[in-house]
């Protein structure tokens, strides 16, 4: 393939790993912003939103004959929604009775890690499964190629991509805007703020703090169910997936200043697109190399992140 | 407080009484108070009398099934245990092995090395087997066959993989009931040069199944005057794939897979999106899609699209009455789908070797009058002592020849084409086709 062509489509490639992992991150960092907790088991709520959606689509197909759109748009809604629910259950069983200690919690969520990841197995099975896409159409991709002396748009050998990806591309922004805007310009969001800025001062102005991390832990997990709804028709669900997300979560969210919201949507993007690139360009393998450096050489030179603020923590 | 050290006096005797004796079964009594007391001491000390009652053939020949429960190899493990279930539970319709029922010892290895050396361990210490079988990946078997050779427990292994045959591992592994890679690519690569292409890509599971596709592949068809054009090497564990296909050379003439994992479904259907209309002849291996349904959503472009088969998948003209009673006894339709559940696809091309080893295993163990873990070294010796083996319901995908040197299986192999979404058998090659010289001769290795 040439280089032009080649470069697009690994950009492209970059920015549906950039989408989920943006989605998936802005979770982490929410529930570390404002928890002060290291939830080492946010992976598995992504693996938990994408197997909730094979379930919600393939019950929905299987009962009532449903097509795959009605199955994927009912699996947007429900599979985040359990997942929240899950995990404000996991808060009120687990972090609250342990006072949000941070060692604690870090062995808590370990903890929850193997129970999510375990009974899934236990329910689920140990197969990957399939969820049907709503709306899946290659679209070929026009590059300008030189054809008999003169500039003409041709569409290129495996130049292309599909609907359902860049679908995907847009619903994480429209989400991520969303979630901007809930933060910034609701009372809920002005709440969740002043609870990360000062925990005992705004429960001197009577704001209910535990409600307050319970709702903000689930709301964690449901965005990186929200992320692993949206890439199981390309991927597939299956028990183990959590690990992968885990990671680059963590590399993203401590690139971009652990706690902030905005850097860690730059740094997923920034991560995603290296990913993209290296990864179509060398290899997969150094793609993640390249990533964990990233992160070691902001741990040293800039341990806030790139968008941290000094000192804050 | 094993049960076998107080029963062993009494199955040493070589005729058993129908009754137990007074004399006997004091002496019972005695050696189990004499090796410890309490609730284990009554228990053996039962077993010692029944012992008595019921002759030694009761006692059960315990074979450990080493099986991919969990990982990414769960989808072959669910089904070589269907296989192996039926497999066992038909050899004791008949009576067993040497009149002895059969039991199988499952344990799962996480389809990982390092777990499956420690099942290995689990079989002879814990377990008492008198062999261990099973597994399929070429990395667990490769962590695994070690442990077994140094307890000299034999190992069975249903595995594909070459490493049997190369002579890396050692004489108590064998692999009687399915072929390896090598055979399987060598028989491959003059169809695939002559039929649909000689300039070829390789995309492979990296790992050492995938790395003897890429090596002997390469060999075989540049045996052919063909080329390996690019070698597109793919984790096992990889999720998302459409940046591995950019490097596929424009200059393809054959783009050739084999995939792996529990996302090969992703791996077949993002490769169909790249091409879109302009794909190049495609030669897959099964693997890339076992346990999956060809007509999945997604994969219409492989109509036309050429597959190796160990065994075909579903059911063919005219294939034999032993197929189809193979696939009654396992419970897989003529589609290879569990009959239960059509939307259970087997892993059909591979499971059969869990049947074929099995029966294998029975004819080894009473050619060489097996009695328990002391005969250990004759049954390998009368397995390597086997040659060609006979098409039949032992042995349902078909006749095999037994290298008794090099450990290894070979047999006939199968390409099919995917018409109306299905596959459709269109060559079978020969056994002469799939053999290669000697690599290896573990009969000179000593016990």
């Amino acid at each position: 393939m040439e280089f032009g062509p080649h470069l697009v489509l690994a950009l492209l490639e970059g920015a549906i790993t950039a989408s989920v992992l943006a989605l998936t991150a802005a979770g982490l960092a929410l529930v570390f912003g404002i928890l002060r907790v290291v939830n080492v088991a946010h992976g598995e709520f992504f693996m938990l939103g994408a197997v909730l959606a094979w379930f919600v689509s393939t019950t929905l197909t299987e009962t009532f004959g449903t097509g795959p759109a009605i199955g994927f748009v009912a699996a947007l809604v429900i599979a985040p929604l359990a997942t929240g629910l899950v995990a404000i259950l996991a808060d009120r069983l687990v972090l609250r009775r342990i006072g949000y200690d941070p060692e604690r919690t870090i062995v808590a969520t370990i903890g929850l890690l193997y129970v999510l990841q375990q009974a899934t197995l236990m329910s689920f099975g140990p197969e990957a499964r399939p969820v049907e896409a709503p709306f899946n159409t290659r679209i070929a991709l026009p590059w300008p190629e030189r054809v008999d002396g003169e500039w003409v748009l041709g569409h290129p050998w495996g130049f292309g991509t599909t609907s359902y990806k860049l679908f995907v591309i847009g619903a994480a922004i429209v989400v991520l805007i969303g979630l901007w805007l809930l933060l910034r310009h609701t009372t809920l969001g002005l709440i969740m703020r002043a609870t990360e800025q000062d925990r005992d001062m705004a429960r001197a102005f009577g704001i209910p703090v535990t409600r307050v991390y319970a709702l903000v832990f689930g709301l964690g997990a449901a965005l990186a169910a929200l992320g692993a709804v949206l890439v199981v028709p390309v991927q597939q669900a299956h028990y183990l997936m959590g690990g992968d997300p885990l990671l680059l979560s963590f590399i993203v969210v401590i690139i971009g200043g652990l706690g902030s919201i905005g850097g860690t949507v730059v740094a997923a993007v920034l991560i995603g697109l290296t990913d993209g690139v290296v990864s179509v360009f060398f290899s997969a393998t150094l793609a993640k190399i390249i990533a964990t450096l990233l992160v070691a050489m902001v741990l040293v030179f800039r341990p806030q992140g790139l968008f941290g603020r000094a000192g804050s923590r | 407080m094993s049960r076998r050290r107080h029963s062993s006096p009494v199955h040493a005797s070589p005729v058993a009484p129908a009754l137990p004796q007074r004399r006997s079964a004091l002496k019972a009594l005695g050696a189990s108070a004499a090796a410890g007391a309490g609730m284990a001491a009554g228990v053996g000390t039962l077993s010692g009398l029944s012992g008595h009652v019921q002759a030694q053939s009761a006692e059960p020949i315990r074979i450990g099934f080493q099986v991919h429960r969990t990982g990414i190899g769960a989808a072959y493990g669910r089904w070589y245990d269907r296989t192996t279930t039926a497999a066992v539970a038909r050899i004791n319709a008949v009576g067993g092995i040497g009149g002895r029922p059969v039991e199988i010892v499952a344990e799962d290895d996480g389809t990982d090395p390092k777990r499956g050396a420690e099942v290995i361990e689990k079989f002879e210490r814990r377990h008492r087997c008198d062999i261990a079988f099973g597994t399929l990946f070429s990395h667990v078997v490769i962590g695994s066959a070690p442990r077994a050779g140094e307890l000299k427990l034999p190992y069975f292994v249903v595995s594909e993989g070459h490493h049997v045959a190369s002579g890396m591992l050692n004489r108590y592994t064998l692999q009687p009931g399915i072929t390896d890679v090598r055979s399987q690519v060598q028989a491959m690569a003059p169809w695939v040069a002559g039929t649909l292409g000689k300039k070829v890509t390789m995309l492979y599971a990296d790992f050492a199944f995938g790395h003897d596709h890429r090596d002997y592949f390469s060999e075989a068809v540049a045996a052919q005057g063909g080329e390996v054009i690019a070698k597109i090497a793919i984790p096992p564990t990889e999720t998302a794939f459409t940046k591995y296909f950019p490097k596929i050379p424009r200059d393809t003439e054959v783009v050739y897979h084999v995939m792996v994992g529990p996302s090969v479904l992703t791996f077949v259907k993002e490769m169909g999106e790249f091409f879109g209309p302009a794909a190049p002849p495609i030669f897959g291996f099964i693997d890339s899609l076992e346990a999956v349904d060809i007509a999945s959503p997604g994969l219409e472009f492989l109509e036309g699209t050429y597959f190796w088969e160990g065994y075909p998948r579903y059911a063919q003209p005219g294939a034999s009455a032993f197929d189809a009673a193979y696939r009654e006894a396992v419970g897989v339709d003529d589609n290879g789908a569990s009959v239960t559940d059509a939307k259970d696809v087997s892993t059909y091309a591979h499971m059969f070797g869990c049947w074929e080893t099995l029966n294998i295993i029975k004819a080894g163990m009473e050619a060489a009058d097996y009695r328990g873990p002391a005969d250990r070294t004759k049954l390998i010796e009368a397995v390597e002592a086997m040659g060609d083996v006979p098409h039949s319901l032992d042995h349902p995908q078909g006749a095999k020849r037994f290298n008794g040197r090099t450990h290894q299986v070979f047999g006939h192999q199968h390409i099919s084409k995917v018409v109306d979404g299905r596959l459709e058998l269109v060559h079978t090659t020969s056994i002469e086709d799939t053999l290669y010289p000697d690599e290896v001769d573990y009969t000179t290795r000593s016990f």
